[in-house]
């Protein structure tokens, strides 16, 4: 069963073709991750699912139907981004940020409604940032930072979330803060999750179903367990290495192999 | 295109052969067309129909032209190199503007009636701009995007107040039109004569520092391992830039974007030594102002067009180009 | 933060902004009096105010509405569509330095006006129709340069400050070709100017402004305060981006045309007014109702000013929104240094 799924996509960024002819389907209900080398598409991937990005030629379906005929604030109601870079304006406040995701549930006389303040509030505190509700974003650090942008996206409170490398500027502790949420939105909360990771072990630990891309195309998908192989990390990342059982998860572990051996 | 040292040379001669058309054409254009030889009659024969209007009206106007535009253009290669701003101008950074507004200060606040009184007070606007602009800029620091902001301020301001001052004071300033843009129509003849003595020690204070200005390109610590004193270099370019501009502007107004055209036109052609660089603007930067200001005599026959209007649009025009292919500013 | 709400709907009031706006909606009052009250012909506020609703003497009557209340309302009007203009844009190029007079859309109105007055001799028709094709092709021009090219930040406003500069010379020759050589008017058109301002001067600018503020205001103003976001977020949002920047831009254009052809390129309000709106309300969003009270404040006040700053002089208010605009910018550029960069 799929909710969100891309056919036939070609992608493309002013004269750079990314990917050609690509066919897509989340699982509905698993916390999906894409992983690949630089360059090779997963972020437009995602900004295509999440009609960021225009495709070239294709289509994105939800729920069956072409996204782009869907009225857009409809769609923001099932689907949510977590954008690579998103712009903070100058002297906000985490509580006034956060509550911005209310948007596609609000109107013009509809501005703010008990649900609105109580959403926002449990969204704070999903991602730790109560107590910050009151500072201002631009004196938060990248790590509380953030975690205010993925507030905004759960305050937008929709079945479907999309991020964009939400860990990338984040230190290790946060960053596995930021996935185990990721997680808890997933198991607990039962959201498709749809996530581009750089790291390829934390990609192995938290996915339900990884999708490896290279040069614009699906090498492979599934379990972890299942498709992350030694041919596989060599055919992707070009990256000579060794599987093992995660100690603490029993996922796969990736050890690249070493290039010079310790003195 | 990359330039060849042995090119130079030729470089330079060429732009000297061009100068001497843009002297012809400034002497030969105008309300009353001359020919060549009429000009030439014009300008050694005392008896000559053509005596009147090439001696007094169009010769102090092309020597004028000559003057102002070689310290233009000087000040513009000085103020690129010394910021390290390919988008550096003393029009657009408001040195211009401030040499213009105190010489209408002076005018009308202090009475101050002939060119060799006023120019001092150019000096003094012209050297405050330049200080305040590059404070506000940001310095040492100061990117091309902040300065050309800063300058675009002052000039904002500065514009609106001579246009204050001329709008209250209109009696002593109707004759003089040109403190918002610039004219060689203000030319007298004497004008020319008057401000040399400024703009030449501002030529041999550019000359001298060439070659330290050079050193200066790569760095400040660079430079001064190479033996050059930076804080002496930037001080005694900010005196240079001072005379020159505001010699320039005290006898035409303000004239933005020669300074700044001429050392794009010309790097490509003489690299960036400043020794070369400099040499060609001093030529070349004429030859603009000249060419803007036959344009001007010819596109509003029997009136004219000031040259700074001429140079406004077309060194505008030449500003987005530039800004375009600049790397130096953050998008 | 108050909460107005019924079962169904609900309506966000911010206690200071509301203050703020309340204390601008004063000041420009009280500058529109004092406009229509003092000068040449003085006479009391209650005075004025009887002339205005007609039942004054018939003199008073006459200098109030047929010479100063035109003038008080296109400076009010010209002031508002300004910096609504101007706020619109600072938020779509997320940049304060990303003005319609910075980026030369007054200075190109005002060329489309002298096109208009040399090709056609100018009547209020011509004057604002031409200032609309005027504001239209600077922006055509500057998104071409700039826009098109993925130009934003700086290298967008130093595009606009060349096409502002070669579009002040334009005018300066255009000047000489519409042989206007009456100083006041000349002034009009480079600099700005109110003098002699009439009812037909004022009345399309009122109708542009009715027409395009309830529409950007209410229509507009979410969408823009998650515009601000980034484009990504705005989308992933439901904002439907490309209409709504398309609408706000040429709403702005529209807004920069009719007050220029009304007031000429008067110069700063459309930069200045949305700062100073957002240091009174603290709030960080794009303040458009706010910017637009503050616009029609900032020109009363300078236009009062302008004309009795000098005895015996009337100083046109592009004049007086120059030199003090311009050291705003200059204030801004010197304290914003770390941040802007």
């Amino acid at each position: 069963m799929t909710r969100l799924a891309g056919t036939e996509l070609t992608l493309a960024y002013e004269r750079r073709v990314i990917a050609e002819g690509l066919d897509v389907a989340i699982p509905d209900g698993s916390f999906t991750v894409i992983v690949g080398p630089n360059a090779c598409g997963k972020s437009t991937l995602l900004r295509a699912l999440a009609r960021t990005l225009r495709p070239r030629s294709g289509s994105v379906l939800l729920d069956g139907r072409d996204i782009r005929t869907l009225p857009s604030k409809a769609v923001a109601r099932t689907l949510g981004l977590l954008p690579q870079t998103s712009i903070a304006p100058d002297g906000i406040t985490v509580a006034d940020l956060v509550a911005r995701g209310r948007y596609p549930h609000q109107g013009l006389l509809r501005q703010w409604s008990a649900d609105d303040e109580r959403i926002v509030a449990e969204a704070m505190t999903a991602t730790g940032i109560a107590e910050l509700a009151e500072s201002y974003v631009d004196e938060l650090s990248g790590g509380q930072r953030q975690r205010v942008w993925i507030a905004m996206a759960l305050a937008q409170q929709t079945p479907l979330l999309l991020l964009d490398e939400p860990t990338t500027y984040l230190d290790i502790a946060h960053q596995l803060d930021v996935l185990d949420l990721c997680a808890s939105l997933h198991a607990e909360q039962g959201r498709t999750l749809v996530a581009v990771l750089h790291d390829l072990n934390h990609a192995a630990r938290y996915a339900t179903h990884l999708i490896a891309m290279r040069d614009g195309r699906i090498v492979a998908e599934g379990k972890p367990a299942q498709i992350v192989t030694t041919e596989l990390i060599g055919q992707v990342f070009g990256l000579p290495c060794r599987i093992i059982d995660d100690p603490e998860t029993g996922t796969p572990l990736v050890v690249p192999a070493a290039r010079r051996r310790p003195l | 295109m990359p330039s060849r040292p042995s090119a130079r040379p030729a470089v330079l001669l060429a732009s000297a052969a061009l100068l001497a058309v843009a002297i012809a054409l400034s002497l030969a254009v105008g309300a009353r067309p001359l020919t060549l030889p009429e000009v030439w009659s014009g300008l050694v024969d005392p008896q000559a129909a053509a005596f009147t209007v090439v001696r007094e009206m169009r010769l102090p106007r092309t020597l004028l032209g000559l003057a102002v535009g070689a310290a233009l253009g000087l000040a513009g290669g000085v103020m690129q190199a010394l910021t390290r701003n390919p988008l550096a101008d003393p029009g657009l950074l408001g040195i211009n503007a401030g040499a213009s507004a105190a010489v209408v200060s002076a005018i009308a606040f202090l009475g101050v009636g002939s060119l060799d009184g006023y120019v001092w007070f150019a000096f003094a606007g012209a050297a405050a701009v330049a200080v305040g602009v590059w404070a506000v800029g940001g310095g040492r620091s100061a990117t091309p995007g902040r300065l050309a902001l800063a300058g675009a301020a002052v000039n904002a301001v500065l514009f609106a107040y001579v246009s204050a001052v001329q709008l209250i004071d209109s009696a002593s300033l109707e004759m003089m039109r040109f403190w918002t843009v610039g004219s060689l129509a203000a030319a007298s003849p004497s004008s020319a004569a008057r401000i040399a003595p400024f703009i030449a020690v501002g030529l041999i204070l550019v000359a001298a520092l060439a070659r330290p200005l050079n050193a200066l390109a790569l760095g400040d610590d660079a430079a001064r391992a190479l033996g050059a004193r930076p804080a002496a270099v930037r001080v005694l370019s900010i005196v240079a830039i001072t005379l020159l501009c505001g010699a320039a502007t005290a006898a035409c107004g303000p004239i933005v974007f020669v300074g700044l055209m001429v050392p794009h036109l010309v790097r490509p052609l003489t690299g960036p030594d400043l020794r070369w660089l400099l040499a060609c603007s001093a030529l070349l930067a004429p030859l603009i102002l000249l060419s803007a200001d036959v344009l001007g005599r010819v596109l509003a026959r029997p009136g004219e067009v000031q040259v700074g209007i001429v140079t406004a649009v077309a060194g505008g025009a030449f500003f987005v180009y530039a800004v375009r292919r600049t790397r130096a500013v953050a998008a | 933060m108050t909460v107005l709400r019924t079962s169904e709907h609900s309506l966000r009031l911010r206690p200071r902004a509301l203050l703020a706006g309340l204390a601008i909606l004063i000041v420009a009052a009280i500058c529109g009096l004092l406009l229509l009250s003092t000068g040449d012909y003085p006479m009391s506020p209650s005075a004025a105010l009887r002339a205005v609703t007609g039942s004054g003497t018939p003199a008073d009557a006459y200098i109030v509405q047929e010479l100063r209340a035109p003038r008080v309302v296109t400076a009010l009007l010209a002031g508002a569509a300004l910096a609504l203009a101007g706020a619109v844009f600072q938020a779509l190029v997320r940049n304060p330095l990303g003005s319609p007079d910075v980026l030369g859309f007054t200075q190109g109105s005002a060329t489309g006006a002298l096109i208009a007055i040399v090709v056609a001799g100018g009547g209020s028709v011509a004057v604002a129709g031409g200032a609309l094709a005027g504001g239209a092709v600077t922006g055509a021009v500057i998104y071409l340069l700039a826009v098109r090219h993925g130009s934003h930040g700086f290298r967008l406003v130093l595009v606009g400050i060349g096409v502002a500069a070669i579009l002040t010379g334009v005018n300066g020759y255009l000047l000489t070709r519409a042989e206007i050589t009456d100083a006041s008017r000349a002034v009009l058109w480079l600099t700005g100017s109110l003098d002699g301002r009439g009812w037909d001067d004022a009345l399309p600018l009122l109708a542009a402004l009715v027409l395009t503020a309830p529409a950007v205001l209410f229509g507009c103003s979410r969408g823009l305060r998650m515009l601000e976001l980034g484009d990504d977020a705005a989308t992933a949002a439901g904002v439907a981006v490309g209409r709504l920047r398309l609408a706000l831009l040429a709403a702005a254009v529209l807004l920069c045309a009719f007050a220029a052809a009304a007031a000429g390129p008067v110069a700063f309000v459309a930069l200045t007014a949305p700062q100073v709106a957002r240091r009174l309300t603290g709030d960080p969003g794009p303040n458009l109702l706010p910017s637009l009270l503050t616009g029609a404040a900032l020109m009363a006040a300078a236009d009062l000013a302008a004309q009795r700053l000098v005895p015996g002089r009337d100083l046109p208010v592009g004049v007086l929104t120059g030199v003090l605009g311009g050291a705003y910018l200059i204030w801004l550029l010197a304290a914003g240094r770390r941040r802007m960069a």
